[in-house]
């Protein structure tokens, strides 16, 4: 990638790119979930880069992250200040990590999520109102087979690569699982084969955040005030999973806010308190609290390791002809590297061709959306030296 | 002897080189740049994976596009199933092994065959080193002091050769060779080589039992 290696920099390079939607399950052919529930219609968002293939043999299916949405690089239209360029366009673009010369790149909104994909904000067409917790409980397995749906509307029979990091990595290893043959190869990212209690946790204490905010109503708010404190504290909570000791060391350390003493009371004095208000509230802006409830339970519940035949585990893709890229960061402490190494593991002993990485990089979980030349040459790297039949 | 193309490697990795069959199952460790997997790729047509403790060389061998695990190649190894390689290599890095017994075992669990170079321990330089300063030796092969070496383990060829009749492994190839330590240059030694080789090289195998 040495023609390329500045490219990772060039902010909006994947150029315009529109939100365009897929709708399908229409009663009463409804899709059933795994749960058992049926829904439907579904829609789902997705955006795409680059140009397919006559033989189709190009895509790179993006997985999102859990709050993450279908605008993964460019700007759209309508942000003609190009202020709001995709969270990935470090990674998507000509000569990057996911060269759009190249790749024709599909990301896709999660199902549950509320960036245009249906979820518990959507319209339940059998009340017209919003479904809230009339919406069935889904799962990273329900999510998958949207996307999956989607790629056989799109005439896609194979991916080269399906990349993502968090919740994305997540169901990286999801379509590995249920659709081995499809898969050429698999980047899953800051990721795990399953939560730890520590992961739970967090995820717990941001669900009752939000449950215990009054506004919450059960989850019928749609037509009235919003529990967005709840919301906005369940943000800061997750933005302390997602830094680490070290990034929030040398991001903050003690430093005040805008003032030189203490103000010997509630309001912000530190710097870091006044980040995580900033989130929160920025947050609840731009996302459904419900959504949230969803999404998170349905990465708790995930689990590739302890899983009930027929649903097919992460062993049942024994001699798979998927090539895995695996990649942790040094100071993630949400998914951290030993999490990483059991995934390895279970891949070496189901005969899987499998590299590792483990980045040096001190901004935590989050470290994989933050522009990096050492991510795009790897990944650009292992993508070149994968077949592409 | 060396294979075409193979001119730039170290020589005892153009050795090794030669020996590996094309179209095998090789497991590099202590694969650095990937120099060796690279070019059995492209010339033997072999699927290779190497483990590499360093991350960026982990990270360049990625971005070639081969196959590799950054990681302990004490621990990586225990993960694979029986025989799931035709040749393991362990280029010069047993000297630097702690418990060089237990590794190899592993080997010779997890590979049909392995390749082990190390350096020689009793080349006469080192030996009139000792004998002759009575302080621990050192050499191009071995240039460190004895406070801060990597190489905490002795060998030479006939210990190796003692330690593979003592616990059933069969030599199927061996090979001294006299070469510096980066140097891609080195010449086969035939005669006296416990004494002349500054690197021994052993193909080994387990033998099945009866």
């Amino acid at each position: 990638m040495a023609d390329g290696s500045e490219a990772y920099l060039e902010v909006g390079s994947a150029g315009i790119v529109e939100k365009q939607f897929f709708t399908f399950a229409d009663p009463p052919d409804k899709m059933r979930l795994e749960s058992g529930a049926l829904l439907g219609p579904i829609t789902v968002a997705y955006e795409t880069w680059g140009t397919l293939t006559p033989q189709k043999d190009n895509v790179v299916l993006v997985v999102h992250a859990f709050s993450g949405d279908s605008h993964a690089a460019g700007f759209y239209p309508d942000d003609a200040d190009r202020t709001k360029p995709g969270w990935w366009d470090s990674m998507i673009g000509p000569g990057k990590g996911l060269d759009t010369n190249k790749y024709f790149v599909i990301c896709a909104n999660i199902l549950g999520s509320c960036m245009g994909t249906t979820g518990p904000s959507s319209i339940n067409p059998e009340t017209g109102t919003p479904y809230a917790l009339d919406f069935p409980m889904m799962t990273v397995g329900d999510m998958i087979e949207t996307q999956k749906i989607l790629l056989d509307h799109l005439g896609i029979s194979s991916l080269h690569t399906v990349i993502g990091g968090s919740v994305g990595g997540m169901q990286v290893l999801e379509w590995c699982v249920r659709y081995p043959d499809m898969v050429r190869s698999a980047i899953p990212i800051a990721t795990t084969m399953r939560h730890s209690a520590l992961a739970i946790a967090f995820n717990e204490v941001a669900r009752q955040a939000i449950m215990v905010d009054p506004s919450w109503n059960r989850g019928n708010y749609y037509n009235a005030k919003k529990p967005d404190l709840g919301l906005a504290v369940a943000r800061m909570i997750g933005h302390v999973t997602y830094l680490s000791d070290e990034a929030m060391r040398r991001k903050f350390g003690r430093r005040l806010q805008n003032k030189d003493t203490f103000s010997y009371g509630f309001d912000v004095d530190f710097m870091v308190e006044s980040y995580l208000r900033h989130q929160g509230s920025q947050f609840v802006k731009r996302f459904d609290a419900n959504s949230v409830l969803y999404i998170t339970k349905a990465a708790d519940y995930f689990d590739l390791v302890d899983r009930e035949p027929p649903m097919r585990s992460i062993r049942d893709i024994h001699g798979a002809r998927i090539k895995f890229l695996v990649i942790s960061y040094t100071s993630d402490w949400l998914y951290p590297t030993y999490q990483a190494k059991e995934l390895i593991q279970t891949l070496k002993r189901a005969d899987l061709d499998v590299s590792f990485c483990e980045i040096e990089a001190d901004f935590g979980h989050d470290a994989f959306l933050i522009p990096d030349r050492r991510l795009g040459e790897l990944v650009g790297g292992f993508l070149d030296g994968t077949p592409r039949h | 002897m060396a294979p075409p193309g193979t001119e730039h490697m170290r020589f005892d990795l153009q050795v090794i080189a030669a020996w590996v069959e094309p179209g095998s199952r090789v497991l590099d460790l202590g694969c650095g740049y990937g120099e060796l997997l690279t070019w059995l790729r492209d010339h033997k047509q072999i699927r290779g994976v190497g483990i590499e403790y360093d991350q960026q060389k982990a990270a360049h061998c990625i971005a070639k596009g081969l196959s590799v695990l950054q990681g302990d190649l004490r621990e990586e190894v225990d993960d694979y199933p029986d025989k799931r390689f035709d040749y393991v290599i362990l280029s010069q890095t047993l000297q630097q092994v702690y418990e060089p017994a237990r590794l190899l075992y592993s080997l010779a669990r997890i590979g049909r065959r392995f390749i082990v170079s190390f350096p020689n321990f009793s080349h006469y330089s080192i030996r009139l080193q000792l004998l002759l300063k009575g302080m621990a030796p050192k050499s191009d092969e071995l240039p460190y002091n004895w406070y801060d070496t990597p190489n905490i383990r002795v060998v030479t060829l006939k210990d190796f050769r003692r330690f593979a009749s003592d616990v059933g492994y069969r030599i199927v190839e061996e090979i001294a060779i006299k070469t510096d330590h980066h140097a891609s240059h080195g010449s086969v030694v035939r005669r006296f080589s416990n004494m002349r080789a500054t690197y021994g090289i052993f193909m080994i195998e387990k033998e099945t039992e009866p």
